[in-house]
């Protein structure tokens, strides 16, 4: 018997209408699972963030959830350029989103605050040219 | 809790394929033993089923017009929808009449209290901002479908009665004040677009108990009403107590509108208001104030108690309205009795995999591991509408893996095989029998057994 529950999902790059997909699957199964509602919201909200931030700077990546019984780790590892300055980053409002994503209404500078936001603990690790992985966790 | 339902099934009609469990928005059907069986904590009472049955063998629940018999007083309750069904009509008075001259005592338009309604939402909308964006209430099946499935978002949920409630408890009040008729005496009969209704009725969400005595299709009142509108036409009597907000009430777009703001979004059928609500959900989208949200294609005229086609049927409210004005029923002061939720609305999970954390993160695996092993075509033939649905039926202990007919195959072609193997032994298949299907294959096959079937080995396959 397992003690927790690995998913994986690749985010594919550039493609704005299958964005939300991996969190969507996350959140149906959170819910399944009897997991407290304020828990699958934070989880939705932080994943689905993160999703989109992997499809508009990064040309998508890999996330890896984890489902134990006290929380739900989110591994979003992409091979995208790098964060300059996380603090900058953190800023509510700051994005270097370019125009084209800002029309479709994304760039909104509140990608990284909001997973930040809503999971219990996050640790960003990122290289410039090489890529970034963003962990969070949210409590149970 | 408990989960009455307006939808039910004709077994004689029911032919067990796969259309209504294909079609169900919740997952809420299965066909077992070759009849479509509803779950009731997953119904919402749509009416996708309804609509999609070619063997109409799903029919909605509600009452016959002579209900009307029950009572010494009997009050129409229009539903707005009801007026977009006949060709050529330019005056509502002449439905109005009609309903008058076919036994009622008195008539109450829903559109009349839609109006008031709109009246306290934006009221309300005004003073509570910090709560927006607000879902509107008006469809019970939609209000039934956050209750069940989208806990984060009941906070949201407009806490105002639905126009049919502010107006069967209003024209019971008119009524009892014109007659001194003791309640039980007087009828209020909703005449409705849609089946939720009835389920509102017996198991109301937000108030304890609706006023509404019964409820007819519009399908059943057309017929009859048709006769005594002609008769109706040249009568001057001014009956109308609702102008364009009302009115539009009866399709997608016309609560919002009533509200004369402009951040609003309307949303109409199922899929899409499961959408709307799953994207709200994840904050897919912030500064709106409000969503309107309908289960039926087009709105209320989309029920599948009408009879005309919810777009035609839409156009000709949207002609019905063009000369009224912005609205006849204004609250004037006037104390309504009940216009808010007496009650709150509660989370009622329906489903959930594991008793706790533990063992939901097993049942997980085993639904994962059960995934692998089917093929994925989601083909329905099992009963389920999908291979995950089936999955996850097996791993609640509701049915077995070999209700996949691929896998049946496979199991068959090894039998037949060690068959063909060992002919020469004696009673190799004695311990099979044909109780497959029989009362108790649930508890022959647990959970356990799958696992044991996830690893089959050299005793086992002995036990064949």
């Amino acid at each position: 018997m397992s003690d927790s529950i690995k998913l994986h999902y690749t985010v594919s790059p550039d493609d704005f209408t299958r964005a939300g997909e991996a969190s969507g699957d996350v959140k149906s199964k959170l819910k399944k699972m009897g997991v407290s509602p304020e828990a699958v919201r934070k989880v939705a909200i932080a994943m689905y963030e993160g999703e989109i931030n992997m499809v508009i700077h990064a040309e998508g990546g890999e996330i890896d959830v984890e489902i134990s019984e006290d929380d739900i780790t989110m591994i979003l590892a992409d091979k995208g350029p790098g964060i300059a300055d996380i603090e900058q980053a953190m800023q509510a409002g700051w994005s270097t989103a370019p125009d084209n994503i800002r029309s479709l209404g994304f760039g909104a500078g509140m990608g990284l605050p909001n997973m930040k936001k809503y999971s219990d603990d996050m640790h960003i690790e990122t290289e410039i040219g090489v890529g970034t992985t963003v962990t969070m966790k949210v409590n149970m | 809790m408990k989960f009455n339902h307006s939808v039910h099934l004709d077994k004689d009609k029911c032919m067990g394929c796969i259309n209504c469990i294909k079609r169900c928005p919740t997952q809420a059907i299965r066909v077992r033993n070759g009849k479509a069986a509803i779950i009731p904590e997953f119904c919402i009472d749509c009416g996708e089923c309804i609509r999609i049955c070619p063997h109409h063998a799903k029919l909605a629940t509600y009452d016959p017009l002579s209900v009307m018999d029950d009572y010494k007083y009997k009050i129409a309750l229009p539903a707005p929808s009801l007026y977009a069904q006949f060709n050529n009509l330019d005056d509502i008075n002449i439905v109005l009449r009609a309903l008058l001259k076919m036994g009622f005592d008195d008539v109450y338009e829903v559109s009349s209290a839609a109006e008031l309604v709109s009246e306290l939402s934006r009221k309300y909308i005004e003073d509570n901002m910090e709560k927006r964006p607000f879902i509107s209430s008006a469809c019970p099946s939609v209000v039934r479908l956050i209750s069940v499935r989208f806990p984060n978002l009941i906070e949201h949920i407009l806490p105002i009665s639905a126009p049919v409630d502010i107006a069967a408890s209003e024209a019971r009040k008119r009524a009892i004040e014109k007659t001194g008729l003791p309640s039980e005496d007087i009828g209020v009969i909703f005449i409705s677009p849609c089946p939720a209704k009835v389920t509102a009725l017996s198991d109301p969400l937000g108030y304890e108990k609706s006023e509404v005595d019964a409820v007819v299709a519009i399908k059943d009142i057309y017929p009859v009403l048709l006769s005594h509108m002609k008769n109706s036409i040249d009568d001057e009597e001014d009956m109308l107590t609702s102008g364009k907000i009302g009115i539009s009430w009866g399709r997608s777009g016309g609560e919002a509108g009533g509200l004369l703001i402009d951040s609003y979004l309307a949303a109409d059928g199922i899929e899409n208001v499961i959408k709307v609500l799953e994207d709200l959900e994840d904050q897919k989208f912030t500064n709106l104030d409000f969503i309107e949200l309908n289960a039926c294609s087009g709105g209320c005229v989309g029920g599948t108690l009408t009879v005309e086609n919810a777009y035609v049927a839409k156009a000709k409210l949207n002609r019905l309205r063009k000369y009224q004005p912005v609205s006849r029923s204004h609250l004037d002061g006037k104390q309504l009795d009940k216009p808010y939720f007496e009650k709150e609305i509660e989370y009622t999970p329906v489903f959930r995999l594991g008793k706790s954390m533990k063992d939901s993160i097993a049942a997980m695996a085993k639904v994962s591991a059960l995934l692998d092993k089917f093929p994925g075509l989601d083909c329905g033939s099992c009963g389920a509408p999908t291979c995950r649905a089936l999955a996850e039926d097996i791993v609640c202990g509701r049915a077995h893996e070999r209700d996949c007919i691929y896998l049946l195959r496979d199991y068959i072609h090894r039998i037949s095989r060690q068959f063909s193997n060992l002919d020469s032994l004696s009673g190799i298949g004695g311990d099979y029998n044909d109780d497959y299907y029989g009362d108790d294959y649930i508890d022959d096959y647990s959970t356990d057994y799958v696992d044991d079937y996830n690893n089959p080995n050299e005793s086992d396959y002995n036990k064949y």
